[in-house]
């Protein structure tokens, strides 16, 4: 019953018919031969019409060419029919599942299910009633029910918990979806490995491009469900912990591959309002990551972080030569960038200088309170209520574009074919910084002055006792992270054309804000790269995309960030630490007598 | 056994006149105590003796409110990393270890003070970056060799049992380069046999000349162990000497058995000293000394 595929290894052990009873009772042939169907039944429904009118968007009405949500569904089906087929151990799909689990299965039909059925939803409430759909939408959603419903009668890839052997409903629904880690994959030779990371990559590309390039919210939505699903799918596939060892082992294959990637997002994009998404996507990351180091590394809970963004963009438009700055001149690019990392460099001392003798929550409300003064600042240095250096609320306008040795970013350039629009341009340029502080981030991090701040955020005074000057090593951190914002805010006021005070609030319905940053580093993952990366990612295309929810939004978020707290507490990208921190079951080097020898601690100190 | 020896060797650490006033309570009242090198000593006393608080005067954490703690004849300045860095390193009651760090990045930690590489080296990442990363990696791992740690070097600290944490953070102390260790009762909770392995790693920390001063509860531990000890009772040292002499001492037998005698520490003083230094702690916001109360 279970899979044979070439590099199974573990999948047999875990299969113990009389313990693991699915969800749905089915023989495994005849579940495994019905959610294949299925998935095909509703491969084959996407080439129909949904619908008979072109006013939903995507134009469904085509028979024979999919379009618009049908493509997702062609997709969450084809990937369901492929994990499916491989459950059959044909050669050349084993890859897929080096686990030979199935879970990965009942997640892809459940998220073309979700899509389908997202899809015949918004057209009958769009349109009007269910009489709008058109066979080919009962097709594909017929099938993928069938799918699901065969999908979760498919033998569960791990015996249930010895003390809980016969859950209910909830838990077996729970349980269905899980899966245990695949064994070690062969060794493969380097240069095949280095194409699998490029292969990823790409794949990694390609799905955030279409995110970003999706046309209208329906799409964006059905996007997201089946994006979500399968990246699920292809983690409890194990593929994603393949990926991640291979990753590690070519770790400066990795880190070039990545920014390749990103390098080759303006040439997927020919709107420029999806390349300005992209452009304002990093700002937000990178100044994310520049509050990784304070918050991830040391232990800071900063929550008025974007007031040293504001002080870099407020330094850089003063000396952009804009008509409206106070100061009239205009600094070259690279003078401004100093200028602006300067700027939040002593901003960022002379705050922390007198508040980091605070700890924990006192900290967290200086902050607070230091970033709000900053915005009000803004706001009274107008000429009215106090010199007139920054215009007030009405911030300084007309920055003009940046001309980098005689390339001016304000205009298209056509590079290899491809026209780069102005956000584009920004968008690369932008590229440039984040790389900057990732190896910024990189270094430190690993260093004595990042295992100094590690030792502090875990124990401050057992790490004075080891001879760190605790004051002085946070005070580092904190002028690193303020100047790593103020680098990245000088950009950020050249690609906003302006800067104002209300830009530079705690919380906001635009990222970047400080209630904002600080999600994007804890949902991303605190004290990693890729967390804070893919945190920010989420968090600005969601909105962006979204707009019809934006009266929720922060209502979403914090809903969104309990659940996450609740079940992943260590984000979205676990550094390593944290994942052996908040999972202890199932770690190799747990000893087991780590809660008997504790608890013989207790007592004899209680003695002692 | 020392009193030979001692003509010959210097001085490492000479505490004098060391007294601790929290408010109108004196926990700690003109202690002297000389620590020499290549010298084991010993500091016991009943629950509430004010041993912690003398210890934490020692390590900066408390300033004295008089009296002078000289270190190798320099007086000692009133910041724990500044006194980690003059010499002196210790270890907690509580084991305090960074408990989602690796074994081997709590070592490093520890040559914090002996290392120089600041945030531009680390950026920069120069030939000299690399040489020191090395130079620590290797010491480290000579220390955790020492204390028998070097195949758990990559598990997390939180994930040892309780004898190798102890032994894990007397690595870390270490590996500050001290010239004198203080031990805060490095034996509480463990069992005969990680008692007597501790005895053996304390031997070869003193063998290779480092001073070291215990506090401890084990009175098998500490007159197996030290080449001298000294009682504090009450905030004032009652005894000093070597085993045989300390353990004769009737007014020791008394203060710890209880037996009534002149001055005896009553149940209601004691309860007064540690309030009054529990009191100190939450006023002196950065100095959260007295683990015990945690």
């Amino acid at each position: 019953m279970t899979t044979k595929t070439p590099t199974d290894n573990t999948a047999d052990i875990t299969k113990s018919p009389t313990t693991a009873a699915p969800l749905i009772p089915l023989p495994p042939a005849v579940a495994r031969i019905t959610t294949v169907a299925g998935s095909a039944v509703a491969l084959v429904g996407t080439f129909l019409a949904w619908t008979w009118t072109p006013e939903f968007p995507g134009d469904l009405t085509v028979t024979g060419y999919p379009g618009g949500l049908q493509v997702l569904t062609l997709i969450g089906a084809t990937l369901t029919l492929l994990f499916g087929l491989s459950g059959y151990g044909i050669r050349g799909l084993g890859w897929l599942t080096p686990g030979g689990t199935n879970s990965p299965v009942v997640l892809l039909a459940l998220g073309t299910l979700g899509t389908t059925g997202y899809a015949m939803g918004a057209i009958s409430d769009e349109l009007g009633g269910l009489v709008n759909l058109e066979p080919g939408a009962w097709i594909s959603g017929i099938g993928s029910l069938v799918a699901v419903i065969a999908a979760f009668g498919l033998p569960v890839d791990r015996p249930y918990d010895e003390n809980d052997s016969a859950p209910g409903l909830w838990g077996r629904l729970r349980h269905s979806l899980t899966a245990p880690d695949p064994g070690r994959a062969k060794d493969l030779p380097a240069w095949a490995e280095i194409l699998i990371i490029a292969a990823g990559f790409g794949i990694g590309l390609y799905v955030f491009a279409y995110g970003i390039g999706t046309e209208y919210s329906e799409l964006f939505v059905g996007f997201l469900i089946i994006a979500g699903f399968g990246f699920t799918a292809v983690a409890r596939a194990g593929l994603l912990k393949r990926l991640s060892a291979l990753t590690t082992k070519h770790r400066n294959v990795t880190v070039a591959a990545a920014f390749a990637a990103a390098i080759c997002f303006p040439f997927t994009q020919t709107n420029d309002q999806f390349a300005l998404i992209g452009a304002n996507i990093l700002i937000f990351a990178t100044v994310a990551l520049g509050l990784n180091v304070v918050v991830g590394l040391a232990g800071l809970l900063d929550l008025g972080y974007v007031a040293f963004l504001g002080v870099g963009a407020y330094a850089a438009a003063l000396v952009s030569g804009s008509p409206q700055s106070t100061i009239g001149v205009h600094f070259p690019f690279w003078a401004a960038v100093l200028t602006g990392a300067a700027a939040s460099l002593i901003f960022g001392v002379v705050i922390g200088a007198p508040t980091l003798r605070l700890r924990g929550d006192y900290l967290a409300i200086v902050t607070l309170g230091f970033g709000e003064i900053f915005r009000i600042t803004m706001n009274n240095l107008n000429g009215n209520s106090g010199p007139d250096v920054t215009n007030g609320s009405n911030g300084i306008p007309n920055i003009p574009d940046l001309e980098i040795f005689g390339f001016n970013l304000g205009l298209p350039h056509d590079v290899l074919g491809h026209q780069l629009t102005r956000s584009a341009n920004y968008y690369l340029l932008m590229l440039l910084f984040t790389a900057v502080v990732v190896t910024v981030f990189r270094r430190s991090a690993d260093s004595r002055i990042g295992r100094a701040w590690v030792a502090i955020r875990e124990d401050e005074t057992a790490a004075t006792a080891m001879g760190i000057n605790g004051f002085r090593l946070k005070l580092l951190a904190f002028a690193l992270g303020a100047t790593l914002a103020g680098f990245a805010g000088t950009v950020q006021s050249h690609v906003s054309y302006s800067v104002t005070p209300e830009q530079y609030q705690f919380a906001g319905s635009v990222p970047p804000n400080s209630a904002f940053l600080l999600a994007a580093v804890i949902l991303g993952g605190m004290g990693t790269i890729s967390g804070p990366l893919i945190g920010a990612s989420l968090l600005y295309l969601i909105p962006a995309k979204l707009q019809f929810m934006a009266d929720y939004q922060l209502l979403l978020f914090g809903i969104a960030l309990m659940l996450l707290m609740r079940f992943r507490p260590e984000g979205l990208v676990a550094d390593r630490r944290k994942q052996l921190e908040f999972h202890e079951a199932g770690q190799l080097d747990v000893p087991e007598a780590t809660a008997l020898s504790e608890g013989a601690t207790g007592v004899a100190k209680a003695g002692a | 056994m020392t009193t030979t020896t001692t003509a010959t060797t210097t001085t490492v650490l000479d505490a004098s006149d060391v007294t601790m006033r929290f408010g109108g309570l004196t926990a700690v009242r003109s202690v002297d105590l000389t620590v020499n090198s290549g010298e084991i000593v010993g500091l016991i006393g009943p629950n509430g003796a004010g041993k912690t608080t003398f210890f934490n005067c020692l390590t900066g954490l408390y300033v004295p409110t008089s009296g002078t703690v000289k270190y190798k004849g320099t007086v000692l300045p009133p910041k724990p990393h500044l006194v980690t860095q003059a010499g002196i390193a210790r270890t907690f009651q509580n084991i305090r270890l960074f408990a989602n760090m690796t074994v081997l990045e709590n070592v490093l930690v520890g040559r914090h003070t002996r290392t120089k590489e600041g945030l531009w080296s680390a950026l920069l990442r120069g030939p000299g970056f690399h040489r020191a990363e090395a130079a620590s990696h290797a010491r480290a791992m000579e220390l955790l060799e020492f204390v028998g740690l070097e195949k758990k070097a990559e598990h997390l600290a939180r994930n040892l049992p309780y004898g190798e944490q102890r032994k894990l953070e007397i690595a870390r102390a270490l590996a500050s380069e001290p010239g004198l260790l203080l031990l805060d009762e490095p034996t509480a909770g463990m069992n005969p046999q990680e008692t007597r392995a501790t005895e053996e790693l304390v031997f070869g920390i003193r063998d290779k000349g480092i001073a070291v001063l215990v506090i401890e509860h084990d009175m098998r531990f500490i007159f197996n162990l030290c080449d001298r000890v000294a009682v504090l009772v009450q905030g004032e040292k009652l005894v000093e000497g070597d085993s045989a002499t300390v353990q004769g001492d009737e007014r020791v037998v008394a203060a710890y058995l209880g037996e009534p005698f002149e001055n005896a520490p009553g149940d209601e003083e004691v309860a007064e000293v540690e309030a009054a230094e529990a009191h100190a702690e939450t006023t002196t916001d950065a100095a959260p000394g007295k683990e015990n109360d945690r």
